[in-house]
């Protein structure tokens, strides 16, 4: 059975062909079972992590205003990252799209003559297509995550911002590595899956020129870049290759060593019920002089794309307190039901739909919006207190409303906008705004019920169609006196 | 069990703002919600030019005429009574959305503010205002109830009905798988991605009629109309005459369970 696939492309169109995508895994029972098992394994371990509804809301909170300290004085922590880092001697760069960050990353490549990149499990380097621009620059670039190590065998992109396979069954990952590791042969023992592809990446960490890894919280005061992982393989792809290179978006900065102890344990928890991850990783310089290992050097790149949008508003700014750690994906009702892929962004489920208009813009975006009841389970997961629903809400404004506006709070702002759709608001605000003529048509209503048609658009898909009763309840209230 | 806000005393009248789906729709369970509260002694206003709370508008992007239309309500409600509401996400909207929505409209912020600290839904005013504890008249039966998103993650009054119900003595309520996942509709998400609120729906009616219960009681009309939509669709499909899950607002369930 095959999940969905996005093609390659450095430009994203999510919203062409999105219900479409979603119709395939939703017309899919085995997808949508194994999904539905994932997301209820995810959580049911995030809860047990949580058993004091108080005090997970105490560190939740705490988790927001850490963010929300930390974004208030962004531009000057980003000075103040840069110049710790330099004097650290790590070397600092600054992208403002993907494409800028792309050709800094080669260009260190090329400074190198590497052939070989061995990447640590990083989302911003998905977010710019990084695997795509090295192979066209004749650098091998191998994902070293074993969950990115699947994806990139299978020849797809994560569909989780976690657990990137979780996709895929491991009949599938199986058959995958009999058919593309040389000498493998077919078994679907986990462990066994596990050491195969741990001894293929060992040689690799060997071979490789360059390390790349992403962040998870770039720390000002002490030019420190943590590195939250699993497996051990992001502590080798910073320490083995002779130089690393970081990459991640400027909004992942904390002032305090002191912040981050806190944003650790929430993520933890709320991206894979663990108490502390296996690995934390701390960089704060390359090797040093006498020193016996570690990379000869180190850059950061950060990246902005989109980023700066939504910093420079108020409410879309809570965006930028995400710490990643997929929650909200996990309990949302619409990914469970979709699985990753169809939302064809690099980030999925709520945090993608909230975050991915202001790096592709609203054109491509605007479909994503819609693709929401609103219930409200993101919001109250969130470990950094989000309000994902809101956001929603003010994307569809942003999305629906009519073009242009003097200064729009961002790009493709007014790109959904209908002109039919915009009158029928209006029309609708002009008769429930009235109570003479909300009197008038529900009269009306209820009297033509018998001519309600049969078939109500989408709606009765599946569903019968709505009829308004016979009496309205202030007919009702009046006959009874 | 935390009630929403600090109960005031117990009021001698309330305001009853029906909702546009409960008045066009489901006027039987805004009848019976009326009756029943009017059978612990309190008298019911039902201001006539009552309308709709404009949430539809307001979640799909359109805050202007959401403004418009919640601005009207804004006046209906001039004593300082309680305004019980029949649904928890309209509630909502009028509790949570309508301070926000008149941010940079001081008059009616204020309005707003006012009015937002006086709405109830329906069963946490039954529970943590009027402390009504249902006598059951009953015959035995199994029921399961269906919370809406905005009672249980806005409104925090996802207990009371469960409590309702527990009070009842020949009631047993069923318990459903995922029991807090949203139904699918959400306003115009249902028509907007047809596909994903169908597959939401379809697991949830899955979900309610595997517990065996003779009907699902909901305390939100939205829900209702998509859970038994779909539930009806179904028996269509299926080519069932009887219906395989009815329902009901839980003020209709209650009103019939308390009566002698
Ligand atoms: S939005 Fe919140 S729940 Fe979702 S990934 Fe970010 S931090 Fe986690």
């Amino acid at each position: 059975m095959n999940a969905p696939q996005t093609p390659h492309t450095l430009h994203f169109m999510p919203s062409a062909g999105f219900r479409a995508r979603a119709k395939d895994v939703v017309d899919n029972p085995f997808l949508r079972q194994s999904f539905r098992g994932a997301m209820d394994f995810l959580m049911s371990k995030r809860a047990a992590q949580f058993p004091d509804a108080e005090e997970l809301e105490s560190l939740r909170t705490l988790g927001e205003s850490i963010r929300q300290y930390n974004l208030a004085r962004l531009p000057d922590l980003l000075e103040r990252l840069e110049a710790r880092l330099t004097a650290n001697g790590i070397q600092v760069h600054w992208a403002e799209t993907p494409d800028e960050a792309n050709e800094i990353i080669l260009g260190i490549c090329r400074r190198h003559e590497a052939k070989l990149m061995v990447k640590g499990k990083s989302m911003v380097s998905e977010e710019i297509e990084l695997n795509h621009a090295a192979e066209a620059a004749g650098i091998g670039a191998l994902e070293s995550d074993m969950g990115e190590y699947i994806v990139q065998l299978a020849d797809e992109k994560p569909s989780h911002i976690i657990m990137p396979a979780i996709h895929k069954t491991k009949e599938q990952i199986a058959k995958l590595f009999a058919e593309n590791v040389p000498g493998v042969d077919y078994t679907d023992n986990v462990d066994a899956l596990i050491q195969i592809g741990r001894r293929v990446l060992r040689e690799k960490f060997q071979e490789a020129d360059i390390g790349l890894s992403g962040v998870n919280f770039a720390v000002a005061e002490t030019g420190t870049l943590c590195l939250v992982e699993n497996e051990g393989n992001g502590r080798m792809c910073t320490t083995a290759p002779p130089v690393h290179i970081a990459i991640t978006g400027i909004e992942k900065i904390v002032e305090k060593l002191e912040h981050v102890p806190p944003l650790l344990s929430l993520l933890t928890r709320s991206a894979t019920g663990q108490n502390i991850s296996t690995y934390f990783n701390m960089i704060s310089s390359p090797r040093k002089p006498g020193e016996k290992d570690g990379p000869s050097e180190v850059h950061l790149v950060l990246l902005d794309n989109g980023r700066s949008q939504a910093y420079a508003d108020e409410q879309l700014r809570k965006t930028l307190q995400c710490i990643r750690c997929g929650a909200c994906m996990n309990h949302c009702p619409v990914y469970t039901r979709i699985g990753g892929h169809a939302y064809g962004t690099t980030y999925p489920g709520p945090i993608g739909k909230i975050i991915s208009p202001h790096m592709l813009g609203l054109e491509a975006t605007k479909g994503l919006v819609t693709a929401s009841s609103l219930c409200g389970a993101c919001g109250e997961v969130c470990p950094v207190k989000i309000p994902i629903p809101e956001l929603l809400i003010r994307l569809r404004e942003e999305a629906f409303s009519a073009p242009p506006r003097a200064n729009p709070a961002m790009r493709g702002q007014g790109a959904g906008y209908s002109g039919l759709i915009s009158a029928v608001w209006r029309g609708w605000a002009a008769v429930y705004r009235s109570p003479s003529l909300y009197r008038v048509a529900t009269w009306m209503g209820s009297r033509l019920r018998g001519l309600v048609p049969s078939r109500q658009g989408a709606w009765t898909s599946v569903r019968v169609p709505l009829k308004p009763a016979p009496k309205r309840l202030r007919d009702m209230l009046k006959e009874r006196g | 069990m935390k009630p929403a806000q600090s109960p005031p005393a117990r009021p001698s009248d309330v305001y009853f703002f029906a909702t546009c789906v409960v008045d066009q729709f489901f006027p039987g369970a805004g009848m019976d919600a009326i009756t029943l509260l009017e059978s612990q002694g309190i008298r019911v206003h039902f201001p006539e030019e009552q309308t709709c709370c404009g949430q539809p508008a307001y979640t799909s992007g359109f805050p202007d005429e959401a403004r418009k239309v919640a601005a009207h309500q804004l006046t209906l409600f001039p004593n300082e009574w309680p305004v019980v509401v029949p649904s928890g996400s309209c509630a909502g909207m009028m509790k949570h959305h309508y301070p926000t929505l008149f941010a940079a409209d001081p008059i009616r912020k204020a309005q707003a503010e006012k009015l937002s600290a006086r709405i109830y839904e329906f069963t946490d005013f039954l529970v943590n205002v009027l402390g009504w504890h249902p006598e059951d008249h009953g015959d035995a039966c199994t029921v399961v109830l269906h919370t809406s998103c905005s009672a249980r993650r806005e409104m925090g009054v996802h207990l009371t009905g469960r409590k309702l119900l527990g009070d009842l003595h020949k009631v047993t309520v069923a318990q459903q798988d995922h029991e807090s996942e949203c139904c699918g509709f959400g306003g115009t998400f249902s028509v907007k991605q047809p596909e994903i609120s169908g597959a939401m729906v379809e697991d949830k009616v899955k979900a309610l009629k595997a517990t065996g219960a003779e009907r699902v009681v909901s305390a939100d009309c939205g829900c209702l109309m998509n859970i038994l939509g779909h539930a009806a669709w179904k028996d269509r499909q299926e080519g069932r005459a009887k219906p395989s899950l009815p329902g009901e607002h839980i003020a209709s369930f209650l009103l019939r369970r308390t009566s002698k």
